[in-house]
């Protein structure tokens, strides 16, 4: 088994709801994400678009954080899903340093680090993912891309503009967009000017809160 | 009328906060005590191959500068991460294809053998011992020196940092820093030791140089993260002034100043370049390891 996501960005309309669940779901504090939907606009006024696009872990098969840590907190589970120990890890930060798709943080709270791990907790249980079950149109399709025939691969086989993030450093992600351009994925496509935030104008916080 | 748009004009609208610098000044503190602690042993040897007697009184002092600089690397290693408490895992719950683990490890040998050279030396006075082992702590300290370039090679998402070019910069660096110190330690060493060790302070710093501005130069050309991440030292870069500082203390000068001693023979020159290489060495590998975070990876 080799479970993986799919967002189709045809479907996306930025509610964040996804965002708000994952948030529920793992108790993620205060000024740290697992999956964010960032808005980028395109073109010049009138002529301009709005994208929207949930970013999360990609859960590699050629993992460079589970490669990166020294003690194995980010290690393989049987279902493919990069998880992590948060006992184990001692908050090196080596696999911030190594993600390529800015997906970990240190949990302020326990001073380890933490990220998505495809609510593997729920995947357990039977249940999918908090923010698969939060779309309102159905916008994630999670699955097992061993299987032919669930909904992911034949999404994928059906969607000739399926793309991952990044694919020239090699990671081979497990996590999919469909009608995704240069724009929302790749971050170099888009200018980020000071009050960006909606809510304030802070730009950066320190990794970890106070360390 | 045709409106054309401007597609590539994309801008965020709206998104969170973006992480701050994850390896801060605690990790250049922490690669550049390490280019001291091994340098001093690379240099050692050398001077004990070509000088063994007039050199024979640098044992002991090397080997206590040596450790005092490998323990404030350790110190800082320790000190940066969020658990430090957690330090052990690393021995008991290793993992081997992380270059923080290797050189971890590697290091506690080379600690292991300082220490008993130091033994050999001071408490049982057998130098004939203690140049058995020195060999050794110059094998075991190539791997300690390379492995933070592993490190950052592994660091995937940092484009700037290759291998193998890391790699060659942290051996110039434990070369630059190593003669650098003996310089500044060897007082009684004759002229020609000193000179042998300003001409290894020179050609390193040449070559570090070299390495830096080819990167500054080719790098933007192979990869549109490079030629972001180089934009913070070009230009009106946040970097640049600090860069350029770095560049002519570490490197510019000191290279001006090797060749001016060699010229008029002159011990205070060479000090002066010594004392200058090591301080800019701090701020080049500090600008080094900053810039690439300034990258936003999402």
């Amino acid at each position: 088994m080799q479970l993986g996501f799919l967002v189709d960005l045809h479907l996306c309309m930025g509610c964040k709801g996804c965002e708000v669940a994952c948030k529920v779901e793992n108790e993620v504090p205060l000024s740290t994400w697992r999956l964010r939907v960032k808005y980028v606009d395109v073109g010049m006024y009138p002529e301009t678009k709005r994208t929207f696009t949930p970013l999360r872990c990609n859960h590699c098969a050629n993992a460079p954080c589970e490669r990166i840590c020294p003690v194995s907190a980010l290690h393989y589970i049987d279902n493919g899903i990069v998880n992590i120990d948060k006992e184990r890890c001692i908050g090196c930060a080596g696999c911030i340093m190594a993600c390529p798709y800015g997906a970990i943080y240190i949990d302020p709270e326990t001073q380890t680090a933490d990220k998505c791990t495809y609510c593997a907790h729920r995947v357990a249980s039977s249940m999918m993912p908090a923010c698969v079950v939060a779309c309102p149109v159905e916008a994630n399709i999670f699955g097992d891309l061993d299987d032919p025939t669930s909904n992911i691969s034949k999404y994928i086989q059906d969607h000739k503009d399926t793309r991952v993030r990044k694919p020239e450093k090699g990671t081979d992600p497990h996590h999919y967009y469909v009608g995704g351009g240069d724009v929302n994925l790749n971050p170099l496509a888009s200018e980020r000017i000071e009050g960006y935030s909606l809510f304030s104008k802070l730009t950066h916080l320190p990794v970890g809160g106070h360390h | 009328m045709h409106t054309v748009v401007e597609a590539t004009h994309a801008l965020v609208t709206l998104d969170v906060a973006l992480p701050g610098i994850v390896w801060g000044w605690i990790i250049t503190m922490n690669m550049w005590a390490k280019s001291i602690g091994t340098g001093v042993i690379f240099m050692l040897f050398y001077l004990l191959k070509k000088y063994p007697n007039e050199a024979g009184y640098l044992r002991f002092p090397v080997i206590v500068v040596s450790l005092v600089f490998i323990h404030i690397f350790l110190l800082f290693t320790v000190l940066d991460l969020h658990q430090m408490f957690r330090f052990w895992h690393i021995f008991f719950h290793p993992h081997f294809t992380s270059a923080i683990t290797v050189g971890a490890w590697i290091v506690t040998g080379l600690v292991g053998v300082l220490f008993l050279m130091a033994y050999m030396v001071f408490l049982k006075k057998d130098t004939v011992a203690f140049d058995k082992l020195l060999p050794w702590a110059v094998i075991i300290s190539i791997p300690v020196t390379l492995y933070t370039a592993a490190i950052m090679a592994e660091a995937t998402a940092r484009e700037l940092w290759q291998m193998p070019t890391e790699a060659v910069q942290m051996i110039l660096a434990a070369t630059l820093t190593g003669s650098a110190t003996l310089i500044l330690m060897g007082g009684k060493l004759p002229y020609v030791a000193k000179r042998d060790l300003g001409i290894v302070l020179g050609l390193s710093a040449a070559m570090a140089f070299l390495l830096y501005m080819s990167e500054m130069v080719f790098g933007p050309m192979k990869a549109e993260e490079v030629m972001a991440t180089l934009q913070a030292v070009k230009g009106a870069g946040q970097y640049t002034t600090m860069f350029w500082i770095g560049q002519l203390m570490a490197f510019i000068v000191p290279m001006v100043l090797v060749l001016l001693s060699i010229s008029s023979k002159s011990e205070s020159l060479l000090k002066l370049a010594a004392i200058l290489a090591i301080a800019g060495l701090w701020i080049v590998k500090h600008v080094w390891l900053i810039i690439p975070q300034l990258l936003n990876l999402s």
